[in-house]
């Protein structure tokens, strides 16, 4: 009954493409990842380990790309979290324009990543760059900086950039968690006598696990493949301040030196295999409650 | 004890009050600069300009080609969301209605491709093989692809929700499973279906990694490769690239503003990637 019904060919066109455009690209990418495939000749020749030699030599600036790309992941995690449960707080207690606020917040998160990075190429500039600018005015000339060359600032300005854009998003996802929790718990927490952050620490946060879980993977996934902002900004400079896994790949890419590239993205598929379970159960847990 | 109250109150409302503005003071900056001459936009500051300079609009339609990066952008974006809400709310109906262990494997299969990194390497042999490499109907495939595993999973969890008892009657009608599935179902799966055409829409739109990787003809790029190209280009003239910068959000914000609702529906039932 069920299989005529609802037949495998409904599901085909969907998971043929999905197969053929993303499963099968990375699988043929890992036995490419032992080769010297490259643009310039036809022939591919099996090298081994070499390439995964190379990109974990510390020689050479690939290590240094895989460990920006963890610092930028798990800082602007870290910041997005923290930063969208305050906003979410805020938001929560009956403040006025609350839907406006609301809405205001989180449109960075709709602009493309492509068109963030131009805007704030003119706002982080040394000289005529509203930050400077404004830091000028009031008084604290000190503190302005070459943002985006200065070997120190370079990386925070572009985690600051995507803490921007990214935490009204999580703070949209926060306050429908928020508003799940029923009123009564906080009632009979102040009746207890317990204080502010005692119900924060007691009742919110346990309560906003799973919505916090769901923010943090769900940028743990977005953090490893960040590279468009990076790529305008900053293109991995000062020296290799900026440097991620994307923008490397790209950069081998344009050299075409793909046996490289295809390594550098099989490393990045093992680690993301291992994080989509995580996904799959988080989600797959979901799917069940509803 | 009341003063105290309101005393915080307000300290609250000035505080979402600065972070609403420094949200919106970027955006604000490029609406206020592209109708600049280039001289006063050379600072890209908030002061106003002497006189609307609304022909930088028409500069940069003409100049940047943008009308056609627009027009690419509209029809990539639109068919691969329309697409896309096809095929997975048809993959989606199967998978929900039909849990045998095949199914539930390979819904999981599919939701995995959240996390799954692109290899834009072996993508290129491919796209060689389906002869869709420097096509638009290539970057209208890849942009489906990259929507199936969040769409499928949306709709898979909607349609859970849509009672079985609609397929018993159409059954007793007669219905087969297409008939079933586009006449009685797929009307029922209008929230979730708009929920997952906005997302793909916003999605593909803002993309730019793989146009940049797959498409090498200028005329066939999508704006945020026009945009890109034309910041490198003027980049002297923050007037036209201001102008350029809002071409390209406007439409993102139109539907942002119009369809809010199921927006954050589709992002609070289990979030969506960037």
């Amino acid at each position: 009954m069920s299989k005529r019904l609802y037949p495998f060919y409904f599901i085909s066109i969907a998971l043929a493409l999905y197969v053929v455009f993303a499963v099968i690209p990375s699988f043929m990418g890992i036995y490419l990842s032992f080769t010297d495939w490259n643009s310039y000749s036809r022939d591919i020749r099996f090298i081994g380990l070499e390439n995964f030699r190379t990109i974990f030599s510390s020689e050479e600036n690939y290590l240094h790309g895989i460990r920006n790309t963890s610092v930028f992941t798990v800082s602007t995690i870290i910041l997005k979290n923290v930063i969208g449960l305050m906003l979410a707080l805020l938001l929560n207690k009956g403040i006025r324009l609350r839907s406006m606020h609301r809405a205001v917040i989180f449109l960075p998160a709709i602009i493309p990543m492509l068109v963030v990075g131009i805007i704030f190429k003119s706002i982080y500039h040394p000289e005529y760059g509203i930050i400077n600018e404004f830091l000028r005015t009031i008084g604290l000339s000190q503190w302005t900086r070459h943002w985006l060359t200065d070997i120190q600032w370079a990386f925070k300005s572009i985690i600051a950039v995507d803490v921007w854009k990214g935490a009204g998003y999580i703070m949209v996802i926060l306050l429908a968690g928020l508003q799940a929790i029923p009123g009564t718990f906080y009632e009979s927490a102040e009746i207890d006598g317990a204080g502010a952050w005692k119900k924060l620490r007691h009742i919110t946060i346990p309560l906003l696990m799973p919505a916090l879980t769901v923010t943090t993977v769900l940028n743990l996934v977005y953090g490893l493949k960040i590279f468009d902002t990076i790529f305008v900004l900053t293109n991995g400079g000062p020296g290799y301040a900026t440097e991620v896994v994307y923008t490397l790949v790209f950069r081998q890419f344009t050299l075409g030196s793909y046996g490289v590239g295809t390594a550098l993205i099989t490393v990045l598929f093992i680690i993301m295999t291992i994080l989509g379970y995580f996904v799959v159960r988080l989600m797959s847990r979901e799917e069940q409650s509803i | 004890m009341k003063k105290l109250a309101w005393l915080k109150r307000t300290y609250q409302t000035m505080l979402i009050g600065i972070i609403s503005l420094m949200a919106i003071i970027p955006i604000l900056l490029v609406v206020v600069n592209s109708v600049k001459t280039a001289p006063e936009s050379s600072s890209m500051s908030f002061d106003l300009p002497s006189a609307l300079q609304f022909e930088n609009y028409w500069t940069v339609i003409h100049k940047g080609k943008l009308g056609q990066s627009f027009t690419n952008s509209m029809v990539y974006s639109t068919l691969s969301a329309a697409f896309c809400v096809l095929f997975t709310s048809m993959a989606a109906f199967s998978l929900s209605r039909n849990k045998s262990r095949f199914n539930r494997f390979l819904f999981l299969f599919i939701i995995m491709g959240i996390a799954l990194p692109i290899n834009y390497f072996t993508l290129i042999d491919i796209m060689k093989w389906t002869h869709l490499m420097n096509t638009g109907m290539g970057i209208i495939v890849l942009y489906l692809v990259t929507q199936i595993p969040f769409s499928v999973f949306i709709l898979t969890g909607f349609i859970g929700s849509v009672p079985r008892e609609l397929d018993e009657a159409g059954v007793m009608d007669g219905c087969g499973p297409i008939r079933l599935f586009f006449f009685i179902i797929f009307p029922m799966l209008q929230p979730a279906a708009v929920t997952v055409f906005i997302l793909s829409f916003l999605n593909t739109w803002n993309e730019f990694l793989l146009p940049l990787y797959y498409l090498n003809s200028s005329s066939k790029w999508p704006m945020t490769l026009a945009v890109y190209q034309f910041f490198g280009q003027y980049q002297q003239q923050w007037n036209l690239v201001s102008a350029d910068i809002v071409l390209t959000i406007l439409p993102v914000i139109a539907i942002y503003l119009m369809g809010q609702r199921f927006i954050i529906a589709g992002m609070t039932s289990g979030s969506v990637k960037g």
